[in-house]
């Protein structure tokens, strides 16, 4: 154990955790060392591709960027938090329709991205899509089909709702 | 899943990946999630000059450093290999530098440690001490300078074509291809206008965003390489032979790739961390940077001076090429760059009279090797540039002068190789369609300038080369793929359990595609020049017919009816439970007839055409030199797809990445450091960069010789982009850019020139 390591307590993808973390490390390595998940995964280093997007408290943050101490207390969410009711959700469903990523290295990054597009604003436009999405690199260029992804998850999460207020 | 197998229609569906929901989980299975225990993390030391002899090598600070467990040196590597120079061309890399280092940013030493700051830290901590010595960058200088970065000239002795190079001394040239057919002079001299124009491109790179990362694994007796590669066979191939082993103590592993486009192929990291792994024991992982990737495989920057004869009528009669292609210090594939695409550099016409030189030249810069489209882009950039500006100068429309020389099905191309299944009249004519090419444009108002632009190019396969599949039938119907194609994003998993379910008439479901590991996948020569969907596919669907004939030899033996049993029926009749197994095999390597040497001619040269043109219409901004790409029309001649969606994602990101190296990518050096390598200085596309029109089409057309009529895609979406883009502006506001990328400084400048009122240098 690193000098000057802490234990934090957070909760992760719904479960409450505890780990010990060196002051140096960062929440990918957190996530990767302590806990086996490697959805988020450094490519740049510097917080400008998007391959390591994590939802701290649900923001997004660049998991290569934010050290892990700081998890401490938080609610960490990541690419492997299962949708509910289990299952794929409308966002990677739509990416599956749509064909919406080629090599699959950044997209947890563009999924988690989607999703909370979507839950800011359910109706979004092409132009919508873009800037939001913008903080995102794929490096294979899918960026037509993600668009388009993007589109069919808010068409996808829409019916859901519908049938959702049937039932009720 | 009876036993006569149906055709289930899966091959020619625009069916979603294989391999989807392992993707948007993110739990894809990368080499960057492997963690063994007991393993060491290295962490390189790297040049901080461009050339240079090495004096000493100081450890003691690094060594000193709590919790690093060794340091290895340039010198600790050869005294574990007595000739640790490594390369698919010439065996000029080192494994690490030792005596010399050839270019800033070369590995010279690693540190190990449990920690991965830790060897980070250490590694920061070795000092060494250089004389240095000259250095050349341009390739053009590389011809004549007196710095030479290699003494001696080591063929690998894999390519005939490079054997007379054995030996040479004082030289930086590192291949010299040429191609001689009629008399160009001649034709220059009867020639009504002839044009002559220099092109240069810049030095680029891949950003796989997974950068190169391997683990190696030490046993008992060999090793396994967990490792990024694209060409796991050569991996095997290249380790044994630097460790005097045969290939069955090297097993070579390989998941997906997050992104591979070339640089990913021959030896990267995996000779260091072999030797690693053995001198400790100890499983060894290497993870580059980012900024690691700026100093290990770049793409060519080139000088292409390119001239043609031209009727008054609009007739090329004649066109001479010299490229000089900046290989860097390390020659890498540059020499297959040099010649495989060097003899397609005057373009997709019907041109009598041809010229190419075409030369690889050592440099001190990072090593350049293939980038999808293996010199291609390059290429198309020179003679669509130059193309364009001859039609524009004979006043006539550049798509109708492309017509009157555009090389057909049944000419011969400057090899003599005769043009067939190759679309190249269809491509131009669907792209100029798309684009509305009869109808005016746009021209603008004020300081937006709208113009357009289009461009062609072509490209041959690599040849010959061998592919080599195992389809494995369980009894109980579902089968296994064992494929030594690596799916780095292009979706041949996909594709190959595409032909296996057509051809046994299962579900795509039932076929398993077992990923590149050595010991089971058989030999592929690698996933690299759009070679995969022709060469394995060829393979997968052989293999596949041979277990189909057997399950039928099978189901006769037994005395089932082939139209009715069910596969696992057939099984439990012959072993009388669930059992047993059906293997098929298919092995393919394509006919090929070798360039002469004086010559480069050749009656075969490949054993297919890649066609892609794009036409671009643009937005200038005439006060900042700003670009905007509104359209972007691909059009290709991908033969018939396996997989239509699949090879509109390819065109398209093609396109895109081919977009970035135009307008914005270039590696920037001052005394061969590379000054600008990180995401924050040199800039990829992003979502914003895309043009809001961007349209793909696979043109109508059949491969006869390929499976089920289908070819090579990954690289056709790059080559119009650049000239395209190019031409675009020109008609927009008539300068023309000769050098990549087309900055806004760069088309500022331009405009300032032709306005007489020239911007002085910096």
């Amino acid at each position: 154990m690193s000098v000057g390591s802490k234990t934090i307590r957070f909760t992760l993808n719904g479960e409450a955790v505890g780990a010990e973390v060196p002051p140096h490390w960062n929440l990918v390595e957190l996530l990767q060392n302590r806990f086996g998940l490697y959805g988020a995964r450094e490519s740049c280093g510097q917080g400008l591709c998007g391959c390591c997007t994590a939802l701290v408290d649900g923001r997004a943050v660049s998991g290569c960027l934010y050290l892990a101490a700081l998890a401490d207390g938080t609610r960490v969410e990541t690419v492997e938090q299962p949708a509910a009711g289990g299952g794929l959700d409308a966002v990677q469903k739509a990416f599956i329709e749509c064909g919406a990523f080629q090599c699959g290295f950044c997209t947890p990054g563009f999924v988690l991205m989607s999703r909370k597009l979507l839950d800011e604003n359910p109706d979004p436009t092409e132009d919508d899509i873009r800037h939001y999405l913008s903080g995102n690199l794929c490096r294979c260029a899918t960026y037509p089909e993600i668009i388009e992804a993007v589109k069919l998850a808010a068409r996808l999460r829409k019916k859901r709702d519908a049938t959702a207020d049937k039932r009720r | 899943m009876k036993a006569k197998t149906a055709q289930t229609g899966t091959v020619g569906q625009a069916i979603p990946r294989t391999e989807g929901s392992a993707k948007v989980t993110g739990r894809a299975e990368y080499v960057h999630n492997l963690q063994l225990p007991g393993m060491l993390y290295g962490k390189i030391h790297r040049s901080t000059i461009a050339h240079g002899r090495i004096r000493r090598v100081d450890t003691t600070a690094a060594q000193a450093l709590e919790g690093v467990h060794r340091v290895v040196t340039g010198e600790d590597i050869r005294a574990a290999v007595s000739d640790p120079h490594y390369g698919p061309a010439f065996h000029d890399q080192p494994i690490l530098a030792f005596e010399k280092v050839r270019y800033a940013g070369e590995p010279v030493a690693v540190v190990l440690a449990t920690d991965p700051h830790v060897a980070e830290e250490a590694a920061a901590r070795i000092v060494v001490e250089y004389e240095e010595l000259p250095a050349v960058f341009d390739e053009v200088e590389a011809m004549t300078s007196k710095a030479v970065v290699h003494e001696v000239l080591k063929p690998a002795g894999t390519f005939p074509d490079l054997k007379h190079l054995q030996g040479r001394r004082n030289t930086n040239v590192a291949l010299d291809y040429r191609l001689r057919r009629g008399d160009v002079e001649a034709a220059f001299k009867k020639a009504d206008h002839v044009f002559e124009h220099t092109f240069r491109t810049q030095q680029v790179l891949h950003v796989p965003l997974e950068p190169f990362v391997t683990v190696v694994e030490p046993g008992e007796s060999g090793v396994t390489i967990h490792t990024s590669s694209q060409s796991p066979s050569f991996v095997r191939i290249e380790i044994a032979r630097l460790l005097g082993w045969p290939e069955n103590r090297i097993r070579v592993k390989v998941p997906y790739l997050g992104g591979g486009f070339g640089a990913k192929l021959y030896i990267k990291l995996e000779a260091l961390v072999t030797v690693l792994a053995l001198i400790t024991r100890r499983p060894v992982k290497i993870a580059l940077t980012m900024e690691e990737q700026f100093y290990t495989i770049t793409k060519h920057a080139a000088t292409l001076r390119i001239k043609s004869g031209v009727t008054k009528d609009g007739r090329i009669t004649a066109r001479a090429c010299e490229v000089w292609w900046n290989g860097g210090a390390y020659a890498d594939i540059g020499p297959r760059v040099t010649q495989k695409s060097g003899f397609t550099a005057p373009g997709p016409y019907d041109i009598e009279h041809v010229h190419i030189d075409s030369y690889a030249l050592y440099t001190n810069l990072p090593p350049a090797g293939a980038l999808r489209g293996f010199g291609i882009p390059q290429l198309v950039w020179a003679y669509e540039g130059h193309t364009d500006m001859i039609a524009r100068a004979l006043k006539m429309d550049p798509v109708e002068f492309r017509r009157r020389n555009l090389l057909v099905n049944g000419r011969p191309q400057a090899t003599g190789t005769v043009m067939k299944d190759a679309a190249i009249d269809t491509v131009l004519e669907r792209a100029a369609a798309r684009m509305e090419w009869g109808k005016p444009c746009d021209p603008g108002t004020g300081t937006i300038r709208r113009g357009r632009g289009i461009a062609i190019g072509f490209k041959a396969s690599i040849s010959p080369t061998t592919s080599v599949a195992i389809v494995n039938l369980y009894a109980d119907g579902s089968c296994a793929l064992y494929c030594g194609t690596v799916d780095m994003g292009q979706g041949s998993d996909t594709a190959m359990a595409q032909i296996v379910s057509e051809i046994l008439g299962v579900p795509i479901g039932s076929v398993t595609v077992v990923h590149p590991d050595t010991d089971v996948t058989p030999y592929d020569m690698a996933t690299l020049g759009s070679r995969s969907t022709y060469h394995m596919g060829h393979a997968v669907r052989l293999a596949a017919e041979d277990a189909r004939d057997k399950l039928m030899a099978l189901t006769r033996e037994v005395g089932l009816s082939a139209e009715t049993a069910p596969i696992r029926d057939v099984f439990r009749k012959k072993y009388g439970m669930q059992a047993g197994n059906i293997v098929g095999t298919g092995t393919f390597i394509p006919t090929y007839t070798p360039t002469d040497h004086d010559t480069g001619q050749s009656a075969n040269v490949t054993p297919f055409w890649m066609i892609g043109a794009t036409g671009a219409e643009v937005e200038v901004d005439t006060e900042t030199g700003q670009v905007r790409v509104t359209r972007l029309v691909n059009v290709a001649d991908a033969g018939t797809p396996i997989n239509p969606r699949i090879v509109e994602t390819q065109l398209s990101g093609a396109a895109i990445m081919q977009l970035g190296f135009t307008l914005s990518e270039k590696m920037e050096f001052s005394a061969g450091q590379c000054t600008n390598a990180s995401l924050a200085a040199y800039r990829i596309p992003g979502m914003l960069d895309i043009p809001p029109g961007i349209e793909n089409e696979a043109v109508e057309s059949a491969e006869r010789g390929g499976p089920f009529g289908a070819k090579g895609v990954g690289e056709t979406g790059t080559f119009g982009v650049s000239p395209a883009i190019a031409s675009a502006i020109e008609d927009a506001v008539g300068v023309r850019l000769m050098s990549l990328p087309i900055t806004p400084e760069a088309v500022f400048r331009a405009l300032r020139a032709k306005q007489g009122n020239p911007l002085k240098d910096n």
